[in-house]
């Protein structure tokens, strides 16, 4: 979904993120990346997490233009969980502390 | 690939899909998943399939580790699990929606893979240029994007109803 210039290895330290509950110790980020396709990732973001289209639509745009997007939130084995299953379809996704 | 022509994947009334693919499609398609399995039973560490176990903790090795260890072999069982599944359907007519979800799985990881291998951009899939020793590889990675896409559609459509009330 994004330029050439981003690789595993090379992502940005993510800047701090408003979008998730502050109770919520993790954040599930997805990254851009130049290959999955845009209604790919949309669909995959509804699957799995139940989103409308429109938020899955949100979502996954805001990957594609801020480089990243934060998808879910919660204690760390459920956003285990969810990289997990967003690893299985490919996406590429990790979690860190709401920090 | 002209603009009018009709998906070659199509849900049906009864909940399955339609595959409308050409002999040839079904060769090719047959012969890269079988690449990609010979691939994957190699190494699960090569740059070329790297983009298939993907970091978890980019900000946390030893958390990564863990991770890793923890799923690394049940990502690969469900990977060979959808090239399983298009092996086994390569010649079908129609689908069960599990199985074109095997067929979703499998059409993405060959795409992450050959992408990775050409080192793609966004725009790629453009104008190819012939006398680029890379075109035909390009070819295919964009006959599978366009493959992708209407499986994508397709299965958009058959999607139940939004659980997660909007934000």
């Amino acid at each position: 979904m994004a330029g050439p210039s981003t690789a595993p290895a090379e992502v940005d330290q993510p800047v701090d993120d408003t979008s998730a509950a502050p109770d919520q110790p993790w954040i599930v980020l997805v990254w851009n990346d130049p290959i999955n396709l845009m209604s790919y990732v949309a669909f995959v973001l509804q699957k799995l997490f139940g989103y409308p289209k429109e938020k899955a639509d949100r979502l996954m745009l805001q990957v594609h233009t801020e480089g990243r997007a934060v998808v879910a939130n919660g204690p760390r084995e459920t956003c285990e969980l969810h990289v997990f299953r967003l690893h299985e379809h490919g996406l590429w996704a990790t979690m860190q502390h709401d920090a | 690939m002209g603009r009018f022509r009709r998906s070659r994947v199509a849900r049906t009334r009864r909940g399955t899909y339609e595959l409308h693919l050409a002999g040839p499609e079904r060769e090719l398609l047959a012969d890269l998943v079988d690449q990609l399995r010979e691939l994957l039973s190699l190494t699960t560490d090569d740059p070329t399939v790297r983009r298939l176990f993907p970091t978890a903790y980019h900000d946390d090795p030893e958390r990564d580790r863990e991770y890793q260890q923890l799923v690394r072999d049940e990502l690969l069982e469900r990977r060979l699990a959808a090239l399983t599944t298009v092996e086994e359907t390569t010649t079908l007519a129609e689908l069960t929606e599990e199985q074109l979800s095997g067929w979703l799985t499998a059409l993405n990881d060959l795409r992450l893979v050959l992408g990775t291998r050409l080192d793609v951009s966004e725009d790629a899939g453009g104008e190819l240029d012939e006398d680029d020793p890379n075109a035909p590889a390009l070819a295919v990675y964009g006959y599978l994007g366009s493959l992708l896409s209407e499986v994508v559609d397709a299965l958009t459509d058959g999607l139940p109803p939004p659980t997660e009330p909007e934000m």
